[in-house]
């Protein structure tokens, strides 16, 4: 049972990797992103193709991971999402589907529709010898990362200008911008670092989570979850929203496998019937 | 002479911030009371509360000798309590004939009607002549209103309310924003108001509240500063100083 | 004062030329056409089931993203009836529409809060929801397979019993019959007062509460209507094509007819129909040029329609001007 745990509590941390970038931007520029998935997606298969192809060792693969996809958010959000902002809501809705459709057919066609494997180093593979707990090693190695990307997020938002000057876009931007804050640098920045996270989160998760063309869609709707029942406004509130979701799912898949996912899509019907604005969100928040 | 709107003790908080302050007023049957204080008085506040937006913290309003603190905001309209907004809040693709009538067939109990077209029931038409001739917006009728002038906009604003025929009506700020030249049109379907509709008038424009108003509140930090007949309020010194910011009065 | 308002208000209601012109071409399309009767039922259907999106969408401006949970819920509704009680096909439609109004009802307390995103979150967790439920209670619903071998009785009509023939013409007529039907009540509806109260509430939900009007109640209203049309359309398929599958609760199904509609043009009833129409032709066209890859150009179109903007998409005239 503690393993179930565990184990949730790591599909937890690297969901909230994955989500924390949706989060953020729809926080800050109002944007349903439904194409995050496909950032992720990209992270897990520059990953694949490096180790693979060209036999770049793991742990390196993951920073390249997240630059590329870094520079692939900010190249886009520059291009494409950025005249989006001030559209409605079904409009964004729309145009993300539309570039997930087309980053999923795309990587289809150039890489095929098989499921990548990872071959994990040696030192990550196995379980660590623990009596009760079955602690999976690479299991470990996720969340260790994950912590520490999340206590990275953490300072950065509360104790850096840039932080200060993020918090003070998503409570009210066009105060920002009035005072003087380059509001569109803050989007830039955030939006890469968002995807940066999603496709480092694609990379460490392409063992555990199944790396295929589907991806983006398979996931979608639990990203989606862990935005919208942990609210935008804080990084705690997705955060433990990912870790109820990861353990729920866990949880749910061992004991119930009959039902699979319909208990987490159960609970979150009923968390945002009862908080509609997530489970953390302030009043007043998107 | 029993009142027409009247609240007790009403209290709202925002967590630390208290918006409204222990407000009691009472505004006659065919009033026409002014409700005045500096930014940030929490007058718009008060009208949420009338109205239903928001949920007191503590107090009660009372309308025609009805509690209805707890009734819901779309059921206090049905009871004759209307708003207008100081920012417009119009349906942006309807016109005004369509945003007209459907008030009045909201009104009228015909709102449910779901087989016969808008406006083939009996009156709803005549309704929305008289109204659309009153607010000058005959000529714009069929038009788009997101497409509307300001002035325009406005009217329709206040016409919408009226459309609903109120027993009570809340006016924010009716002039908000309006082009001199176009006050004058708004001044005076205002003072064209029946005489049994009691009118509380949010304004900062003085003009407005000497020509219009008989009685006034004076609202400070969302509590009762001073009230009185209009020509009283107009020589308080308190009141001058709260407006002009001396702080020779203690509080 | 002239009688300005009764005049414009009776003009606002009156039938186009082109709305006889369309209604006319329906029972056109089934005389003239009849080697085209299972590509035109197909149209003919996702053609019903955009129109219930665009009441919920264009009419009452909720951004759904689970609308084939209706759709299917109908589907499987009608094609277990026929399996299991009895093979009418106008009882069966019956007990799609009233399953999946029921659905609707239920799920529409929903949709009540919230914003925008905790909407379109519900919306994709019921579809995806009856999916897995669909998927897992494989003892009822045949899971991944389905359920195949739905045979439908003859249709009993004013013209005597007709049986479902392969070339489809009866099938279509069938379809036809109930997309005329709806699309007639549907049109009453939106030009009643409680039509207009939903455009109201989709443009200003505060001020709709301030005339009075009750907005839960019109949601919950709009949103059990919209699911039955839906449902009709979903026991259709069932009924006409003989199998229920998964994919009507696919994620896909309720992307596709949200853009269905979106290219046809929302809140103005008809934009299912033009939208199901180019949709298919587009999809026919792309299909025959690289059939594994519809999806991409279809994304590619979903990026460009959304850049140059919806609303002048089916304008094409105002492409080039400045945007304002």
């Amino acid at each position: 049972m503690l393993t179930l745990l565990f184990d949730g509590i790591a599909y937890g941390m690297l969901l909230f990797v994955l989500a924390v970038g949706l989060a953020v931007t729809l926080g800050l520029m109002n944007f349903i992103n439904l194409a995050h998935g496909a950032f992720a997606m990209a992270g897990g298969y520059i990953t694949v193709l490096l180790m693979n192809r060209l036999g770049v060792p793991f742990l390196v693969c993951l920073p390249i991971a997240f630059v590329g996809t870094a520079l692939l958010g900010a190249l886009l959000e520059r291009t494409l999402y950025r005249p989006m902002y001030t559209r409605p809501h079904l409009d964004q809705v729309l145009f993300s589907i539309g570039l997930v459709f087309m980053a999923i057919t795309a990587v289809d066609y150039l890489v095929g529709s098989m499921q990548q494997n990872i071959h994990l180093p040696d030192w990550l593979q196995g379980r660590l010898p623990i009596e009760a707990v079955g602690i999976g090693k690479y299991r470990l190695f996720i969340i260790v990362v994950c912590a520490a990307l999340t206590l990275a997020l953490q300072w950065t938002l509360s104790r850096t200008r840039f932080g200060s000057r993020l918090r003070a876009s998503v409570d009210d931007p066009r105060v920002a911008g009035g005072l003087g804050l380059d509001v569109n640098r803050i989007f830039l920045v955030t939006f890469a670092v968002g995807s940066g996270l999603a496709g480092l989160g694609g990379a460490l998760g392409a063992e555990i989570l199944g790396l295929d063309p589907t991806f983006p869609l398979k996931f979608m709707i639990y990203f989606l979850i862990v935005v919208a029942v942990g609210g935008t406004t804080t990084i705690t509130g997705p955060l433990v929203a990912a870790l109820v979701l990861g353990i729920a799912d866990v949880a749910g898949k061992y004991y119930v496998p009959k039902l699979g996912a319909f208990i987490v899509y159960s609970l979150m019907i009923v968390i945002l019937m009862l908080r509609p604005q997530g489970l953390f969100a302030r009043a007043g928040a998107r | 002479m029993s009142l027409a709107l009247q609240t007790r003790g009403l209290v709202k908080r925002f967590g630390g911030l208290v918006a409204t302050n222990d407000v009691s007023l009472g505004l006659e049957r065919g009033a026409r009371h002014a409700l005045i204080g500096p930014n940030g008085a929490g007058k718009t506040t008060l009208i949420n509360l009338l109205t239903g937006v928001l949920e007191p913290t503590a107090g009660s309003i009372v309308l025609d000798g009805h509690d209805i603190t707890s009734l819901a905001a779309h059921r206090r309209v049905g009871r004759g309590l209307v708003r207008t907004f100081q920012i417009n809040q119009l349906f942006n693709e309807l016109t005004p004939l369509t945003s007209l009538a459907l008030a009045v067939s909201v009104h009228r109990g015909d709102s449910r009607g779901w087989w016969r077209s808008l406006g083939r029931q009996r009156g709803i038409a005549e309704e929305c002549d008289e109204l659309l001739g009153r607010f000058r917006l005959a000529d714009v009728m069929n038009q788009r209103v997101a497409e509307l002038a300001y002035g325009k906009r406005r009217l329709l604003e206040i016409a919408t309310a009226l459309a609903c025929r109120p027993r009570v009506l809340l006016l924010d700020e009716p002039v908000a924003g309006v082009p001199e030249g176009e006050r004058q049109e708004i001044f005076e379907t205002i003072n064209a108001l029946p005489a049994d509709v009691s009118v509380l008038l949010i304004e900062h424009d003085m003009d407005l509240v000497f020509n219009f108003a008989r009685t006034v509140t004076v609202l400070v930090n969302g509590a009762v500063f001073a009230e009185g007949d209009v020509q009283s309020i107009a020589n308080d010194l308190r009141v001058k100083a709260v407006y002009l910011g001396e702080d020779e009065f203690d509080g | 004062m002239s009688a300005g308002a009764s005049a414009a208000l009776a003009a606002r209601a009156r039938w186009r030329w082109w709305e006889l012109a369309l209604f006319a071409a329906l029972p056109l399309s089934w005389f003239l056409l009849p080697g085209q009767s299972l590509l035109l039922n197909e149209i003919a259907i996702v053609a019903l089931f955009a129109i219930s999106l665009d009441l919920v969408l264009g009419y009452a401006g909720i951004v759904s993203l689970g609308h084939a949970a209706f759709f299917g819920f109908g589907s499987y509704a009608a094609a277990l009836f026929a399996k299991n009680v009895m093979p009418d096909p106008l009882a069966g439609l019956g007990v799609a529409i009233g399953a999946a109004a029921l659905l609707g009802a239920v799920t529409s307390v929903l949709i009540l809060r919230g914003s925008d995103l905790t909407r379109l979150m519900v919306t994709l967790g019921v579809a995806s929801i009856l999916y897995e439920l669909a998927n897992r209670l494989d003892w009822l619903t045949g899971g991944a397979d389905g359920l195949q071998g739905v045979v439908m009785g003859p249709l009993v009509t004013p013209f005597g019993r007709l049986d479902f023939d392969l070339s489809g013409r009866v099938a279509y007529g069938y379809t036809l019959v109930v997309l005329a039907i709806v699309l007639f009540v549907a049109r009453r509806l939106v030009f009643s007062p409680f039509g207009v109260s939903l455009q109201a509430l989709r443009d200003n939900r505060l001020r709709a509460a301030s005339i009075g009007l009750s907005v839960p109640l019109r949601l919950v209203a709009v949103y059990t209507i919209a699911a039955a049309i839906a449902g009709a359309a979903g026991g259709l398929l069932a009924q006409t094509t003989g199998f229920a599958s998964l994919d009507v609760f696919d994620f896909h199904r309720s992307a596709e007819v949200l853009l269905v509609l979106v290219v046809g043009g929302t809140g103005y009833l008809y934009g299912g129909i033009f939208g199901a129409i180019v949709f298919k032709l587009l999809h026919d066209l792309v299909s025959s040029w690289t059939p594994q890859y519809w999806n991409f150009w279809l994304g590619l179109f979903l990026v460009v329609l959304v850049l140059l903007g919806r609303h002048r998409f089916i304008r094409p005239w105002t492409w080039f001007q400045r945007r304002r």
